[in-house]
């Protein structure tokens, strides 16, 4: 796995790579919707006995409280399920290759570029992502540093909490055009 | 909107990140081939469909996409109590339906 990691890589040199939604963004009073840049993405399920190990592979501790997330020299872990995180590295070092040297049993499954993140900030941010995102999205509810899959509109999203009045969203790729609609319109009704 | 307590999330979340998957504890048999077609039908077709109290499975499928059973009133589609799948199923249920809620 680590090699085929390594080879991804190498050919994405060459290849010209043009990312869906790449440098749209809109600013509107309080509010700023953006598209990230693009980062290495990984699903990961794995039982209670395998934790530890893959925790220490990755470098970081794999959040157990619903919820949570953990974060680390720009790699971050986000609970998702009981036995399922969702890993983004933001720093470019690949998490599939740390967790094929595990032993411990577990799925680990390259998703770099089934998402689009979008960033949302701003004061107006929660009450942007709320025009279609049912959760309760104040400070007490969803602290710094709170992730969960939801639902935006007629999609569904992972929500990351990043700061105080900063998230950061991910989206299916072929979904992300309907999700920066659905932000921009949102932003300028909580921009009003 | 209705509020759903996840029992893997440990808190209430809005009904829009569920969906309902039919009656709970309804058992397969370990010899599927030696069922009577009689037998097969209540198995495959037949629920109980009561007025009232209604055990179900649900998922919550834009969450932790895990299943689990709920405790239901037909009547007044208020979710009396929530718990794990494979847990078995409640001997008593909770007297004040809201008293669950706020917990």
């Amino acid at each position: 796995m680590a090699k085929a990691a390594a080879k991804t890589s190498a050919s994405a040199d060459a290849a010209e790579r043009r990312p869906a939604q790449a440098g749209r963004s809109v600013s509107a009073k309080n509010i700023e919707v953006k598209v990230l840049p693009p980062a290495e993405r990984m699903s990961l399920r794995a039982s209670e006995a395998s934790v530890a190990a893959l925790s220490k592979a990755l470098g970081l501790t794999l959040p157990k409280l619903p919820k949570t997330s953990a974060s680390k020299a720009g790699r971050t872990a986000l609970w998702l399920g009981p036995d399922e995180w969702f890993v983004i590295d933001e720093a470019g070092k690949d998490p599939l290759a740390d967790c094929a040297k595990v032993t411990a049993l577990h799925s680990a499954v390259g998703i770099s570029h089934r998402n689009v993140a979008f960033a949302v900030t701003g004061p107006a941010a929660a009450a942007a992502i709320n025009a279609g995102c049912p959760q309760d999205l104040s400070l007490e509810a969803f602290p710094v540093g709170a992730a969960s899959r939801t639902i935006l509109g007629k999609c569904e999203i992972v929500l990351l909490r990043t700061a105080d009045d900063a998230f950061r969203l991910e989206c299916w790729r072929s979904f992300s055009d309907y999700v920066f609609t659905f932000l921009s319109e949102a932003a300028s009704d909580a921009a009003a | 909107m209705l509020l759903i307590r996840c029992p893997y999330c440990e808190e209430e979340r809005p009904e829009l990140e569920f969906r309902n998957a039919g009656e709970a504890h309804i058992a397969r048999s370990a010899n599927m081939a030696g069922e009577s077609d009689d037998d097969f039908e209540k198995f495959f077709f037949i629920r109980s469909n009561p007025k009232g109290i209604i055990y179900e499975r649900w998922r919550h499928i834009h969450g932790c996409a895990r299943f689990f059973n709920a405790v239901r009133d037909t009547v007044t589609d208020k979710f009396v109590m929530t718990y794990k799948a494979g847990e078995p199923k409640p001997s008593k249920l909770p007297k004040n339906s809201n008293e669950m809620a706020s917990k």
